[in-house]
């Protein structure tokens, strides 16, 4: 389905930390077309500061008590003026919201099981991606790596899910205390000839590079969602691009809106 | 009665006058699951060399004050892939194609050209002499008075396509380079490509982008496009076509009235890739209130005779 725009009115704006919020948008269009893993372009409306809209992954596509879908959630943290902005918006306020945009995620049935790997932020396609495979009944795992204990959100949710929970934090405050690629590599070392876990990663790159390769070493596929930054969502400007390669050819730069955010995470060439 | 947005590059009658500028549209197919490419006067392609192009490393944009900085460094598909994969497409979907087409040398912007007029489906061709990203060629042309004359000469021998070379704002005065293109026979100029900037991510004193310099676009600069835009109408009697950080109905009546007979729209695609038909109907409102039957009528029709005094 091709994407739409919306002046989405905010729902609201439920701030997890001093850093981390959950910003809710009424866009029902967008959120009936989305799925796990795919992206929105939003920006407030009526502004040239920010100019540009920004990509976030969908977090939650919203419904009502009767089940009828109202919208869409992102997982914002505030890193630079633009998404300060987002983590201040108020209910009421406007935000234009374009999509859905990209590759969604694959995903797998039994008995393949899924294992998610989020760090921090890069926990944002994985509450839709869980919804799916939950639906799917596939045993599925999440390892969830963050700066501190407070900043582990929605675990709750993944655990109504049946998800089961692996944490870490880089004080130790909650969960392994280190990086979220030490228990998956303890857990990829659990497989025997012919399980397949299926990695899929969302996170900051030096991870999200770890965990390619910890998954190629492994022999499991992954798919890995990276982020850019991005100008235009839709293939225009060729901001976006990530080096991958298909088999032996040379790597090629391709745009991530179009045949991203996910990538199969052998395929992505690391610099 | 309907306004008539229609206009003339010389021989190419148009619909209306909005133009997707190159860089910020893709090959145009990017955007067909949102536009109605066929609405639109004209699309104009990525910039294309002979071969395929890789372009610059990421980070490649930075937004900056109402604008941001690029520095894409022409990745392209090259001309006969385009040609083979695009144009039946675009052709179909009933665009106006514009191919920017551009060259390390001289001989390959005539060669370029040449594979070009031997396509089906090519309304013109924007010569590109101005993008300020790459090293070799292009800019070498469009910062030199000879060095313009001397490819647009080349190009017109190659070709008889409308020829609209593109020129820079990076120059001291630019309608000198309008005249310069007029004199070796282009059918129209375009203007502007953006404006040489940089910025520096004072945390780590490095550039923002990976090719440290790029160029500007967006609304920040629509004031100094269009100020660029007059000056040429003044001095040339080929069609201008004007562009610069316009966003709706109004930016592109500025332009027109400063002498564009057509607009690009770049930066403002990215915004909001449903753009064009809230312009055309800002047009045409504009036009029912002022009664305006023909928006040629409206093309250089400024009058720079000084506002009165305003107590806000």
């Amino acid at each position: 389905m091709p994407p739409i725009d919306i002046a989405a009115r905010v729902i609201a704006n439920a701030r997890l930390s001093s850093d981390y919020s959950v910003l809710s948008l009424a866009a029902p269009e967008v959120g009936a077309r989305t799925l796990p893993g795919q992206f929105v372009m939003i920006k407030p409306e009526g502004v040239t500061d920010p100019l540009l809209r920004r990509p976030f992954s969908v977090f939650e596509v919203l419904r009502n008590a009767q089940g009828a879908i109202i919208g869409v959630s992102i997982l914002n943290k505030r890193a630079g003026p633009s998404t300060r902005r987002l983590y201040d918006l108020e209910v009421g306020d406007v935000v234009l919201c374009l999509g859905p945009l990209g590759q969604p995620f694959k995903t797998v049935a039994s008995p393949a099981k899924a294992w998610m790997v989020a760090g921090g932020v890069g926990l944002a396609p994985f509450a839709t991606l869980a919804e799916s495979l939950a639906a799917g009944k596939t045993d599925t795992t999440l390892f969830y790596g963050a700066r501190t204990g407070d900043e582990l959100f929605y675990l709750d949710f993944f655990e109504r899910l049946g998800v089961t929970l692996v944490l870490t934090t880089e004080n130790g405050a909650r969960g392994t205390k280190g990086r979220v690629t030490i228990p998956l590599e303890a857990g990829l070392k659990t497989l025997g000839t012919g399980d397949t876990a299926m990695v899929y990663a969302c996170g900051p790159e030096p991870m999200l590079e770890a965990v390619a390769k910890l998954a190629a070493r492994y022999h499991q596929p992954s798919q890995v969602s990276v982020e850019r930054v991005m100008g235009c969502g839709l293939g225009g400007c060729y901001s976006c691009v990530v080096p991958v390669r298909h088999g032996g050819e040379n790597a090629n730069l391709v745009r991530s809106c179009l045949s991203g955010p996910v990538f199969d995470g052998a395929e992505l060439v690391w610099e | 009665m309907t306004p008539d947005l229609a206009v003339s590059i010389g021989s190419l009658k148009l619909p209306n006058p909005l133009i997707a500028a190159s860089g910020c549209f893709g090959y145009g197919l990017e955007y067909d699951q949102v536009v109605d490419l066929s609405l639109l006067g004209g699309v104009v392609s990525k910039g294309l060399f002979m071969t395929e192009r890789q372009g610059h490393p990421p980070p490649r944009i930075v937004e900056t004050p109402a604008g941001m900085i690029n520095a894409i460094g022409l990745q392209g598909i090259g001309v006969h892939r385009f040609v083979k994969e695009k144009l039946p497409l675009l052709r179909e979907r009933g665009a106006r194609t514009f191919v920017n087409v551009c060259g390390t040398t001289l001989d390959e912007y005539v060669e370029v050209c040449k594979v070009l007029s031997d396509a089906e489906g090519v309304a013109a061709i924007e010569l590109n002499i101005s993008c300020p990203n790459i090293k070799e060629g292009g800019i070498q042309f469009g910062c030199s008075l000879n060095g313009t004359f001397d490819v647009v000469s080349a190009v017109r021998k190659a070709t008889t396509l409308p020829l609209i070379p593109k020129l820079t704002p990076n120059v001291t005065d630019v309608a000198s380079f309008a005249k310069a293109a007029e004199d070796a026979g282009a059918d129209a100029v375009s203007l502007v490509n953006t404006f040489l900037a940089l910025a520096i991510d004072v945390e780590t004193r490095r550039p923002k982008i990976s090719n440290v310099l790029g160029g500007l676009s967006g609304p920040a600069i629509r004031p100094i496009a269009v100020r660029m835009v007059w000056e040429c109408y003044q001095l040339v009697k080929i069609p201008v076509i004007g562009m610069g950080g316009i966003t709706d109905a109004r930016d592109v009546l500025e332009f027109i009235l400063a002498g564009s007979t057509a607009v690009q729209i770049g930066t403002q695609n990215f915004v909001d890739p449903f753009v064009w038909s809230k312009v055309l109907d800002g047009l045409k409102d504009y036009m029912t209130r002022h009664n305006v039957a023909r928006l040629s009528d409206l093309i250089g029709a400024f009058d720079p005779t000084p506002p009165k005094a305003t107590h806000p």
